[in-house]
């Protein structure tokens, strides 16, 4: 393989960790707070596929676009509402198992109203414009990608750094009972919490089904089971381990699927879930926990 | 003179900064109440965890009737501590999980009580049976082990029995009332069939009165299971009445030893009650 | 006397059901779609009592059941595919000579060993999911209760990767899956039609599993479930009994998955997606998470109403001239997701909770009905 090439499969494996990293935020912000895996989220991604798609058979671009992430977050904080939060007192396993309840229902719902034929995802024409950089030629989208990822990810650690419902969240995170009984607001952190994370998987969405070019009812399982690793990786709850965890996933992935090991490409990820949680429960970034008897 | 059953040299814990046991030695002698007290907070639990193997010590040693069941002898930061036996080597470890320190014939109970509580009074104290059980899996499985099993099922109930809990045998045990289950927990804590019992806090939320019934049961079981009791108390009363021999801990660090006399009278114990009191 | 009364009960059930077999065996032609529902729910409802043997019992979050069924499907399809079919399933990259010398020596076996041998291949299969369940539990079983399940889930979609990978076409055949798998055998010389061997195979395994459920081991499983720590303090190794309960667990799925290569005579590594145990999930929750017999009971009526009775959901229906609405493709599992919900919800204990069945509380439910009813009078 020449240079070029491994250099331009570089350049889609960064591009592809950028949109497993707006994902993963979604993954590690949920899990810091709640506790849980949200199984249902690599579905809300799947579902602001179909909404772009729906958006921009009826409105100019930048109104499709701001729709769908209105209508991902609005489902993302519905989500929570309904499914996760009469659950809060429950036992662990059964807010997991709603959680896969709702993954289930988002599937079969979308297969009833979309049908399981993969439906085309509509291009921007701005975003799949060809640049070349030297030798190495790549669309807008693959160069926005990761650039984006960053200037989010840096507005959102100055939300969570800088403000105070950032401060309620990082609180919360830390010891939820506690937090609830200094007159946080649990709640709306919790909402905040996945609006936020439905927000940026509204965007990853959006800039990886533009690379992928088709939506089923079952893109966002894998793409999203891949995100939690990644998100375990980086350390659970960490911001920043969860944005490097999915650039490693992402580029890693591109160059097994290069290297012609394209049915071991999901399977590594989990692999790399398992060898790091033997090796280093915490993630790259996370703080050790012990557990009180 | 009664041998020591129990020893900890050196035990250290530290959880990042804050150290909660400070270079713990303590003896238990075989046959005798022992208690651990100190104010909230003393590391008095901490202690019972690195005892019990829930905890490894980040420094020290732990043995127990003539095994070291938990050994600390980290490299260099904390040598000045603690040098272990092992001055030869470097380094050196002896970890065991809290079932195999049960096995070995220690049990205890919890502060905050941890029965099975979906199940039954008696499965509990069945269950508390099965780390002894010589049949495998599959023999258990057939029920190949019928006399075993049948001695498990007469145990458990003479022990329910002793403890008068045999009335409530078929209920949940989160069903009964508050100070039973502390029973409960301590009869399970019995079918392990221990030499040395660690109560965590036995009186915890327990009225005057309750407190005293609970003094005698453990005096009671005591001589019955000839067993040498370990307690953590946080109420004075209760120590008091029964213990032969007091530790007094107050951040992490021992500060008095002996009878209830004379800790009661020490000035040390009475400033970490009471607090210094300011000029 | 209630006892007697009780087993009395249940031997007669367990004859109907045998006589009904048989005669639904005597009549299957007319019978298709009935034969068919109630093997794939007898399959199923292995699977989703070996699933509540570690979720419901020890308490152990696994979400890896697809992977050991495939595991025992594969195995299992292997090992029986006829020699003179192997040219014909493995068309495109040749089947490796291990193999073939393998089903020689098989075929030339005398006919005891041949008729015994698709339940040699079920054990083998069900071995090489516990050898595999006990070296990965090492790994995994050490992990708390979400990361277990994450773990799982990850270790069957490794499973699946490998069998569908290019680098072991000549064994699984890659991508384009196993086909022209026999159907169940006849048990007893013929004495047991095949369309029984299902029934009897899990009847087996769930009986085993209900032994063990009720002996010591299957207590302290329990204790687990409840308490971890306090069950350590108690002197149980946890690591030895998860590691028993995921052993038997995955063991009895792969047995089932060998099973369900043989009913669905044809398998590819798709079939055993993430899907799949969320489908076994949905069947273990329904029925009561701690209860064998809600499993299979829920097994049943789910296998049932998803194959058969709900289809209608399917078709679009119409009254009159007026079509309904709704009604079209999808729409069933629409419902089925609903009902999930409903039941995580609103209704968490599941059909049976935690109890299993019995026959004392289900005729003292109905006096209380008749009681009421003429009390109401």
């Amino acid at each position: 393989m020449s240079m070029t090439t491994i250099l331009q499969h570089c350049l889609t494996g960064i591009s592809l960790g950028g949109a497993y990293a707006l994902i993963a935020i979604g993954y590690t912000l949920v899990y810091g707070i709640l506790r849980l895996i949200n199984f249902a989220h690599g579905d809300i991604f799947m579902m602001a596929g179909y909404f772009m798609i729906f958006a921009l058979a009826s409105f100019p671009w930048p109104v499709a676009i701001i729709i769908t992430l209105v209508v991902t977050t609005v489902m993302g904080i519905g989500i929570e509402r309904f499914a996760y939060k009469p659950l809060r007192n429950a036992p662990r396993m059964s807010i997991m198992i709603s959680a896969i309840g709702v993954s289930y229902l988002l599937q079969n719902l979308s297969t009833y109203l979309f049908t399981a034929i993969p439906r085309g995802y509509p291009e921007l024409p701005y975003l799949k414009k060809i640049y070349q950089i030297g030798e190495l030629s790549a669309s807008f989208v693959t160069i926005l990608t990761p650039i984006l990822t960053i200037v989010l990810v840096f507005v959102l650690m100055i939300l969570v750094n800088k403000t105070k419902t950032g401060m309620a969240m990082r609180a919360t995170s830390k010891d939820f009972e506690t937090a609830k009984l200094m007159g946080i607001n649990i709640n709306r952190v919790v909402s905040v919490t996945f609006a936020i994370g439905s927000l940026l998987a509204g965007i990853g969405s959006i800039l990886y089904f533009t690379d992928r070019m088709s939506v089923t009812p079952f893109s966002g399982t894998l793409p999203g089971l891949k995100c939690f690793v990644a998100a375990v990786f980086g350390g659970i709850g960490n911001i920043p381990g969860a944005v490097v965890g999915g650039f490693f996933i992402g580029i890693v992935e591109t160059l097994l699927v290069a290297l012609g090991y394209s049915t071991f490409s999901d399977a590594f990820t989990f692999l790399l879930l398992i060898i790091m949680l033997l090796v280093k429960p915490t993630g790259l970034f996370g703080e050790k926990n012990v557990e009180k008897v | 003179m009664s041998t020591i059953l129990l020893k900890t040299e050196h035990v250290t814990m530290q959880f990042g900064g804050v150290v909660a046991v400070d270079d713990l030695n303590i003896e238990i002698p075989e046959g005798k109440i022992t208690a651990l007290i100190g104010p909230n907070g003393a590391g008095k639990t901490t202690a019972f965890n690195v005892i019990t193997g829930g905890y490894q010590a980040t420094n020290g040693r732990v043995t127990f009737d003539g095994h070291v069941i938990g050994e600390n002898y980290p490299r260099s930061k904390m040598k000045k501590i603690y040098n272990g036996t092992y001055k030869t080597l470097n380094e050196h470890q002896v970890i065991n999980t809290p079932d195999k320190i049960t096995r070995l014939g220690m049990a205890r109970t919890f502060q905050n009580i941890r029965l099975f509580k979906d199940l039954t009074v008696f499965e509990n104290v069945l269950i508390a049976m099965h780390g002894h059980i010589k049949a495998g899996m599959l023999r258990s499985t057939f029920k190949l082990n019928k006399e075993e099993e049948l001695m498990m099922n007469q145990e458990a109930d003479k022990l329910l029995h002793s403890v008068n809990l045999h009335m409530h045998r078929d209920e949940k045990s989160s069903s009964l009332p508050y100070g039973m289950q502390r029973k409960l927990e301590i009869a399970r804590a019995l079918a392990t069939g221990p030499k040395l019992l660690l109560l965590d806090e036995p009186a915890a939320g327990m009225n005057p009165k309750e407190t005293e019934e609970l003094a005698l049961f453990i005096q009671e079981i005591k001589e019955t299971f000839s067993l040498t009791v370990f307690l953590i108390e946080h109420h004075m009363d209760l120590v008091m009445d029964i213990s032969d021999k007091i530790y007094v801990l107050d951040y992490g660090k021992t500060i008095a030893l002996g009878t209830a006399n004379e800790v009661q009278n020490d000035p040390a114990v009475i400033r970490a009650y009471l607090g210094v009191e300011e000029a | 006397m209630r006892i007697k009364r009780n087993t009395l009960l249940t031997t007669t059930v367990f004859a109907l059901l045998v006589v009904f077999l048989y005669w639904l065996s005597a009549n299957r032609m007319q019978n298709g779609m009935l034969v068919s529902v109630l093997q794939k729910g007898v399959i199923f409802a292995l699977v989703a009592v070996s699933m509540n043997l570690l979720n419901g019992f020890t308490g152990l979050f696994s979400l890896g059941q697809a992977g050991f069924m495939s595991i025992g499907a594969y195995t299992t399809a292997i090992l029986i595919i006829p020699v003179k079919s192997l040219d014909g399933v493995y068309y495109m990259n040749g089947v490796h000579p291990g193999i073939r010398a393998l089903k020689m020596v098989v075929a030339d076996s005398p006919a005891f060993v041949q008729s015994i041998f698709p339940f040699v291949a079920l054990l083998l299969g069900g071995l090489l999911a516990a050898g595999i369940a006990a070296i990965v539990g090492v790994a995994v079983l050490r992990l708390k209760s979400d990361y277990l399940a994450i773990a799982t889930l990850g270790l069957s979609e490794i499973v699946r990767a490998i069998f569908s990978s290019p680098q072991f076409d000549q064994i699984t055949n890659g991508s384009y899956g196993l086909n022209k798998i026999p159907t169940f055998p006849e048990m007893a010389w013929g004495l047991i039609p095949s369309l029984l061997t299902p029934f009897i195979v899990v009847g087996f395994c769930v009986v085993f599993i209900l032994l063990l459920i009720n002996s010591s081991y299957g207590r302290a499983f329990k204790a687990i479930r409840e308490d971890e720590i306090a069950a350590e303090a108690m002197g149980i190794n946890l690591y030895k009994h998860k590691s028993m309960s995921f052993v038997v667990s995955s063991f009895f799925s792969a047995v089932a998955g060998g099973l369900l290569a043989m009913y669905m005579r044809s398998i590819e590594a798709k079939t055993f997606s993430i899907t799949m145990t969320y489908d076994i999930l949905l069947i273990v929750v329904i029925g009561g998470i701690g209860s064998v017999t809600g499993s299979i009971l829920s097994a049943f009526l789910v296998t049932i109403a998803k194959e058969w009775w709900l289809r209608f959901f399917d078709q679009p229906l119409f009254f009159g001239g007026w079509q309904v609405p709704l009604f079209r493709t999808g729409f069933r599992m629409v419902i089925f997701s609903i009902l999930l919900m409903v039941v995580v919800l609103i209704y968490r204990k599941g059909l049976m909770g935690s109890t299993e069945f019995s026959w004392d509380r289900l005729i003292g439910r109905f006096r209380r009905t008749k009681n009421s009813e003429g009390g109401a009078a």
